[in-house]
């Protein structure tokens, strides 16, 4: 089935927004495989970031939809057309790359209108289309000068001009951010997303942030060795992790040990209810989210409660403040109202109690580690 | 955080709070030692030069002064010698042929092998620094019956460039390689190819535009090797260009000056070639 849905681009051209379907998609280099059978469809218009690990595959997926590299199995299919033969420079896809790509001898504004001129476009035309392109992205002031004479973020800000100016039918944004620092990143992630819903282009996103990922898609596609671990919106990927690994790597999880009887898990004397149904009975290893661990009582009477311990360190995050408890056994992250973690110190003794938000457990009885994943 | 320090230790000296003294005499003795190194080295390259210089201006008598020898390199001839400004031409000819030539095969090659068969680098590489390890007498008598057959065809010097391209590839190779090495190929032809670009086009407008100053490295480097080539030229038996030339006028002149002012001419002309291409190279920008 092809659908698409017609946009108008800054320039006023309509367009029709195209599906992007990956079919059965292998890839081995050599012993290692870098894909595996994967199969993934972004709706047109849409922007699809995949997250994952170095080494799960994401880039390898981008370059293959790109025509960088070749499939050992499987199809590209984009607006209904088979272009699983088709040569990089035939199938008609913006891409941005993690390293500065703009082509250093010639000016912003004639690395803009390269692909145009390829297009044998004509020499006003294509000024004219450079120039609102370079306006899209705030620079046409600086379409005279030359990559070296610009910053990182504006030069990857061209880079995104110069792959919509040939107004392709899908945009690709191979870790775009990356290079940059931390501010400039996050400014220019919202202009990522403002250009992408006002161009209405399909958009297939790879970053190993997950708050990038997180802050800028309409679905999030979580990779582990090559396969599609899950892909749903960012609230469902957050909350509703499908697997461990989803949990463990998409924000912070606490690992505690408990049991599985009767379709719910028992934690440190709390009740909570399973994501998966079907878990048997015996014990596991609960992943519970900082967010769940709440402050039941500050400076407790007894010191017998299975979530009652010594604070060992309070990181002030803004609203918000994590707070690490030892129990004893192990460690556990919570994650309050700074206004309520201000009364806490090092040394302070806090009794915690566990939310019933719906968690996720995997087999086995050694937590590991207390916290697990990254921060988002 | 409980403090590292207790009472009575010495902290370590921070680099914030050493003498400052010390470091500025540290830096004089650097800068004594820069000085003395340059002049040195630059007394060993200038003085044979300057002293060239002083031979080629002799008077015909010792301590006088005279342009003569200068003047003779338009006009010298003798017999059983061909004139010395027609051995300049040729050697220029040859310069040019054997610079084109030498960057014509190697640009596109090495772009190539960068962009498609990486694999291959290492082999070009060795083959490419082979005449680097092998004497030119070897590569005369290996040579040898190809330009016998050469011979048959033309006796021009300029046939010359057969072997000079030979000579010339490992200059050439490294300059390039440094070139390319400076770039980042593989995402530049990756940005330009998914714009649309052909295979050619990434090499011709994007990837070999960023080597201008690789290529004129490769260039002069060339231009300077031809210009001073003697062996090879001499045992093939090509008298018609500049070095043989000024041996032969070294054994059939008493009025060696003239070989001097050539030489340090045909030094003078390289080093302002060297010249306008560092200038040119800077010049990169205002194209596209």
């Amino acid at each position: 089935m092809t659908s698409s849905s017609v946009t108008r681009t800054p320039a006023g051209a309509s367009r029709a927004a195209v599906e992007v379907r990956l079919e059965e998609l292998s890839r081995h280099y050599g012993p290692v495989v870098a894909l595996d059978h994967l199969d993934l469809t972004l709706d047109p218009g849409e922007l699809v970031a995949l997250l994952g690990p170095s080494g799960c595959g994401k880039t390898t997926t981008l370059r293959l939809l790109a025509g960088l590299e070749d499939a050992d199995t499987g199809r590209v299919v984009v607006g209904g057309k088979d272009i699983t033969g088709l040569s990089a420079a035939k199938r008609d896809m913006g891409m941005v790359f993690q390293a500065y790509s703009l082509f250093p001898h010639m000016t912003v504004r004639q690395n803009v209108a390269f692909g145009l001129r390829l297009r044998k476009v004509g020499s006003a035309q294509r000024d004219k289309r450079a120039l609102e392109m370079l306006d899209l992205v705030g620079l046409s002031a600086q379409a005279d000068r030359y990559p070296h004479q610009i910053s990182g973020g504006q030069q990857q800000r061209v880079a995104l001009a110069r792959a919509l100016a040939i107004e392709p039918q899908v945009l690709l944004l191979d870790e775009p951010l990356s290079a940059l620092d931390a501010k400039v990143r996050a400014q220019l992630r919202d202009e990522i997303r403002r250009i992408q819903l006002e161009v209405g282009i399909t958009t297939l996103f790879v970053t190993h942030d997950q708050e990038e990922a997180l802050a800028i898609a309409d679905r999030v596609g979580v990779m582990k060795d090559g396969r599609l671990e899950q892909l749903a919106p960012p609230t469902e990927v957050y909350s509703r992790p499908a697997t461990s690994f989803v949990a463990e790597f998409v924000g912070l999880s606490n690992r505690l040990p408990g049991e599985v009887r009767g379709g719910e898990v028992h934690v440190r004397g709390a009740t909570l209810p399973l994501v998966e149904r079907d878990v048997p009975d015996g014990p596991v290893v609960a992943l519970v989210r900082p967010e769940a661990v709440t402050m039941a009582s500050h400076a407790p009477e007894a010191d017998s409660g299975p979530l009652t311990g010594t604070v060992i360190a309070v990181t002030f995050l803004g609203a918000t403040s994590r707070v690490t408890v030892d129990l004893g056994d192990t460690t556990v992250l919570a994650q309050l109202p700074t206004s309520e973690a201000t009364a806490l110190s090092a040394g302070s003794r806090v009794a915690l109690a566990i939310r019933p938000d719906p968690v996720l457990v995997s087999a086995g009885t050694d937590p590991a580690t207390a916290a697990a994943g990254e921060e988002a | 955080m409980a403090a590292v320090t207790s009472v009575g230790e010495t902290p370590a000296p921070t680099a914030a709070s050493r003498p400052r003294g010390m470091h500025a005499r540290r830096q004089r003795r650097m800068n004594v030692f820069r000085y003395v190194v340059f002049t040195v080295f630059g007394l060993f390259f200038l003085l044979p030069l300057l002293a060239m210089l002083r031979f080629s201006l002799e008077g015909p008598k010792l301590g006088t002064w005279s342009l003569s020898a200068w003047k003779q390199i338009a006009s010298y001839q003798n017999t059983g010698i061909p004139p010395l400004l027609s051995a300049i031409e040729v050697t220029l000819e040859l310069a040019v042929i054997t610079s084109v030539v030498t960057l014509v095969l190697l640009v596109p090659t090495m772009i190539w092998i960068r962009l498609r068969v990486r694999w291959l680098e290492r082999t070009v590489e060795f083959l490419c620094m082979l005449p680097l390890t092998i004497p030119a007498i070897v590569l005369v008598v290996g040579i040898a019956p190809i330009y016998n057959e050469i011979q048959h065809f033309s006796l021009s010097a300029l046939m010359l460039f057969w072997i000079y391209v030979i000579l010339a590839l490992p200059y050439a190779y490294r300059a390039l390689a440094a070139g390319l090495v400076s770039m980042d190929v593989k995402t530049l032809s990756e940005a330009a190819r998914s714009l649309g670009a052909s295979w050619l086009t990434v090499m011709v407008r994007v990837i070999a535009p960023n080597m201008r100053q690789a290529i004129l490295n490769a260039l002069l480097l060339t231009f300077a090797l031809v210009l001073g080539e003697f062996t090879i030229a001499f045992l093939l038996l090509y008298g018609n260009v500049l070095q043989p030339e000024l041996f032969a006028i070294s054994r059939n002149t008493p009025n060696a000056g003239v070989i001097f002012s050539t030489s340090f001419a045909a030094l003078l002309f390289t080093f302002v070639l060297l010249l306008i291409l560092s200038y040119a190279g800077r010049r990169r920008r205002g194209r596209g």
